[in-house]
């Protein structure tokens, strides 16, 4: 908890704090004409470090807070939000919701209709072991530059870069219909890559995925799990080595994906197209639509008999980034099939939404970026299920005839209605009679959704599955970025289409 | 809006905390509202206000940062603190300069005309829904359905150092962005500007909603190489990607598809690039992260990458380099991001400027024996970041040209482009406009009409 206006006071108090700034802005809301307001006060605090071959990159502390209040005036949503928490500057945002709400339902057809929700008094927390903010800035930038010195001892790496992000989010969710949710969670991330340049072309090797690494909603322990510096000399040891190994062959091939990657694909052809809001149209000018149209739930074969997919948020799936108590309409976490072997099963969905497919009750998948962005349809925790007969990566290969295997993503990117996709990877291998025999450079792999998971044949067991945490997640207009989680161990697919990206090239 | 005066005085505030050697403090923020619509509804709606200042301190070498956006006396004291404290565990940088002097070092080529407009900073959330009611009037009138956003923002951003130097911007924005969805096709057009008044609400909706009709019923050609004819939001959002590498620190850090390119013919010699923020379609605060004014720099000339841009550090690093001689001229162009960064620097003002006679969009499509118009290009990522190969997919109205007329819609494509390889195969280029797309910062391009551009796959729709 950081110091604020009213220090001084003692913890009770601050609640009671709260609750005045809640009641300014509900009772606004109302006298106002809302039929309905929920608000959220947020106070964020963060950690970002990096550095770039053997010197601090930034050093940055950063803190915000402030306060959202979204009505329902006129069968419309009305939105504002302001940094200043005084009474007369919370009023005035209730009022300008209030304002925006009618102006909102000079351009409507029918009015809003919510899926009911029990109001609740909840109090939540992410588990952490080790507060990250308690550990010492200097112990961070230590450890970042003992694995930046070892990246470097590699000949033939050029660049390197590693990052440790920390995070602690409190929120105060508070509705006209008496909900009174307060939750706190921390994030924990770190990463890093090599990069090899020679000659005309530039390799890459990430640790434990690229992209800023693996995040979950932990604390330090995390850091101290990752093995970081003892994966550095290989990975730069890759990076150098992809230099000199063959290209990626083309055509069309059995392929493997380990299971950051596979997290990944999850998150663009599972994960964003059964997003609601995009199926109803909702994002089409920006993020697009769907495939996944209303007809399709219960009936499109998305994937093999093996594939079995949920969107789960609840603490018992593990510390995802999409692992909270109460989503930002106060809604409970739950656990809804997306995909049941194979059969397309469910929708992330909201209380605005949950009508449209039948349901009673919102999906509980509403969040949003901060305190000054509105709430809307994201991704929980939307994972793989880890094959039910044991299956390490090592048998998963051993069992393989012939294929390429991919490790850690390069570059993605899929159509707007999430058809065709084309992902690349940093590092590939040729796999023949059970063996690595080969690495290849700039491998890649593209296909059609239910084409591609309709392919796959193998999956590994609960002992190579990891919980990755996707922190960049883009969405909605002003853009909001969220984290996601994605559980996932290696799979295999067959008959895939192989090192499109190149071609013509 | 917090005013330059009230930054004045909350810098003084902040001096008198600090202990460090050197203080710079950015203030930034604003008034920002958006109506977002769809299935010809307002579904969201909102507004925002917050401002913020982040404080840099600097002990003999060491520097960190910390922000915050609480303005009050404690919280001052506190971000202070957090900058100070985080600096002084800081490893010493021997390549950090004292923080520029006021007009120290930097120039400006002219003055910057004003971006802040009364109109733009005046739409309410009223005139927004009107604006909107008419859009998706339009959309009925052609049987489609319409989604988009209109949004607005007054904002300010600013540096005061301890040095005295004390940089200033207030400026407006206003954009429009409109889809047009068929059963089966859809259309697209967007805009932004700092005068609300340039936006034309309707004439994007009209054409928007042709787009969507003209694309109906489409048809699927193979993927190969086709003569295209590229939109310039199409433009903008493809050669985006190659713009980080223009700053000296990228070539430093030789994870530029400059490194080694600098002074050779890249592209075609018909392409021109400038980084220019006083150009009259442009838009941004006219000094960096350091307060230095931005220079007007010549990025390319006839296909030969002349030259980078540069924040003071680099500036003086790339000096001491092995590139020093080969690399075009070296001096601080005001291109810097806040420090501390591993980024370095990047030129944030494209203009491209075609030498020779523009030809019109009709004009390429007359001259075109058969090609793919673009609309649009979404989704755009790096494949390969020496060769600059770029995917991603077309949108919201892609057609068949034969005989030097659009025939009919087309199944939207994947491509694999090497930018080195389409700046190369440039045959024509338009009067270069402001374009707003999604996948890069505004800038002022041409629409293009390029050969062999590489479509690798096709969709479903």
């Amino acid at each position: 908890m950081l110091d604020r206006a009213g220090r001084g006071r003692s913890r009770c108090d601050y609640f009671v704090t709260m609750k005045s700034i809640a009641n300014w802005a509900l009772n606004t809301a109302e006298q106002r004409g809302a039929s309905y307001a929920d608000l959220r006060v947020v106070e964020e605090r963060s950690r970002t470090l990096s550095t770039k071959s053997g010197r601090v990159g930034s050093a940055t502390q950063s803190e915000s807070l402030g306060i959202g209040i979204r009505v329902v005036a006129n069968g419309a949503w009305g939105f504002a939000a302001t940094d200043d928490l005084s009474r007369s500057s919370v009023e005035a945002a209730a009022a300008r919701a209030v304002e925006i709400a009618k102006a909102s339902a000079r351009v409507k057809e029918a009015d809003l209709k919510l899926a009911p929700e029990k109001a609740v008094q909840a109090e939540w927390a992410s588990e952490m072991e080790k507060d990250p903010f308690a550990t010492s800035v200097e112990q961070n930038i230590d450890l970042l530059l003992r694995v930046d010195a070892e990246l470097r001892a590699v000949a033939g790496v050029t660049l390197a870069e590693t990052n440790m992000n920390f995070r602690r989010e409190e929120q105060w969710f508070y509705s006209s219909a008496g909900a009174d949710i307060h939750q706190t969670k921390h994030t924990t991330g770190a990463g890093y890559a090599a990069y090899a340049f020679a000659g005309n072309e530039i390799q890459k090797r990430s640790y434990p995925t690229s992209f800023g690494g693996q995040w979950e909603n932990r604390g330090y322990e995390l850091i101290e799990e990752m093995k970081l510096v003892e994966n550095a000399r290989r990975v730069a040891e890759e990076a150098v080595a992809l230099l000199k190994a063959d290209q990626c062959p083309e055509g069309v091939f059995d392929l493997i994906l380990d299971g950051s990657q596979l997290g990944l694909q999850i998150h663009e052809s599972v994960g964003h197209p059964i997003e609601l809001d995009r199926v109803l149209g909702m994002e089409a000018n920006f993020a697009g639509t769907s495939f996944l149209t209303l007809d399709k739930l219960r009936k499109l074969r998305y994937g093999s008999e093996l594939v079995n997919v949920v969107a789960d948020a609840r603490v018992e799936h593990g510390p995802g980034l999409g692992t909270f108590a109460y989503d930002d309409e106060g809604v409970e976490a739950q656990c809804v099939p997306i995909i049941t072997n194979g059969l397309f099963t469910g929708y992330l969905s909201s209380r605005e939404t949950a009508h449209t497919i039948g349901e009673n009750r919102s999906g509980g998948m509403v969040r949003a970026e901060s305190w000054n962005r509105l709430p809307m349809i994201r991704m929980t925790n939307v994972s793989i299920a880890p094959g039910e007969q044991p299956l390490r990566r090592t048998q998963l290969i051993a069992d393989t005839d012939h294929a390429i295997e991919m490790e850690t993503n390069k570059s993605w990117s899929i159509d707007d209605k999430r058809y065709n996709f084309q992902f690349s990877c940093e590092i590939g291998w040729e796999v023949k009679s059970g063996k690595r025999v080969r690495m290849l450079k700039n491998p890649s792999y593209s296909g059609i959704t239910t084409e591609f998971w309709n392919s796959m044949d193998a999956i590994c067991s609960r002992d190579e599955w990891v919980l990755w945490g996707i922190p960049n997640c883009g969405k909605g207009q002003p853009q909001q970025v969220m984290g996601t989680g994605h559980g996932a161990s290696p799979a295999r697919f067959r008959k895939i289409k192989i090192g499109s990206a190149y071609k013509g090239n | 809006m917090l005013t330059q005066d009230r930054a004045a005085d909350i810098f003084a505030r902040i001096r008198k905390h600090a202990t460090a050697d050197e203080v710079e403090v950015i203030f930034y923020g604003g008034k920002s509202a958006l109506t977002r619509f769809a299935n010809n509804v307002i579904h969201q709606n909102v507004a925002e206000e917050n401002y913020g200042v982040s404080v840099r301190t600097v002990f003999s070498g060491k520097t960190a940062r910390a922000t915050t956006n609480r303005l009050d006396e404690d919280s001052l004291q506190r971000v202070v603190k957090a900058s100070e404290s985080l600096a002084k565990v800081q490893h010493p940088d021997s390549d950090l300069l004292s923080v520029p002097a006021a007009g120290g070092g930097a120039r400006a080529t002219q003055e910057l005309p004003s971006r802040y407009f009364e109109a733009t900073a005046a739409i309410t959330p009223e005139a927004r829904a009107e604006a909107v009611g008419k859009i998706v009037q339009r959309a009925k009138q052609h049987n489609l359905t319409a989604a988009g956003i209109f949004s607005m923002a007054e904002s300010v951003d600013g540096i005061f150092n301890s040095r005295g130097l004390t940089a200033w911007h207030e400026q407006t924005s206003a954009e429009i962005s409109i889809t047009m969805l068929g059963s089966d096709s859809s259309g697209w057009q967007k805009a932004n500007s700092p005068d609300v008044t340039r936006l034309d609400a309707a004439g994007l909706a009209e054409r928007a909603a042709n787009k969507a009709e003209q694309s109906a019923a489409p048809k699927e050609v193979p993927p190969g190489q086709y003569m295209v004819i590229l939109e310039p939001s199409a433009v903008l959002d493809i050669v985006g990607f190659m713009f980080w590498d223009f700053g000296g620190m990228a070539v430093l850090d030789q994870r530029s598809f400059l490194n080694d390119r600098v002074g050779t013919r890249l592209f075609g010699d018909n392409i021109h690039i400038w980084d220019d923020v006083n150009h009259p379609l442009q838009s941004g605060s006219p000094f960096d992260g350091e307060g230095m004014l931005r220079q007007k720099v010549e990025l390319v000339k006839n296909g030969v990458v002349e030259r980078l841009v540069y924040a003071r550090a680099t500036a003086e690093k790339m000096k001491e380099s092995e590139h020093s001689s080969k690399i075009g001229p070296i001096e601080a162009t005001g291109h810097g991001f806040p420090l501390p960064n591993e980024m370095g620097e990047a030129p944030m003002n494209i203009v491209f400027a075609p030498a020779g006679s523009t030809r019109t969009i009709e004009e390429m499509v007359a001259s075109t024996a058969r090609g793919i118009y673009v609309t649009r290009l979404w989704y755009i990522r790096e494949v390969d970041p020496y060769e600059k190969i770029v995917t991603g997919m077309t949108r919201d109205g892609t057609f068949l040209i034969e005989d030097g007329k659009i025939r009919h819609g087309l199944r939207n494509f994947r491509f694999n482009e090497s930018l080195i390889k389409m700046l190369t195969n440039v045959e024509m280029m338009s009067e270069p406009v402001r374009a707003s797309g999604e996948e890069s910062f505004d800038m002022v391009v041409p629409a293009m009409k390029v050969k062999d551009f590489n479509f690798t796959e096709v969709t479903k729709f």
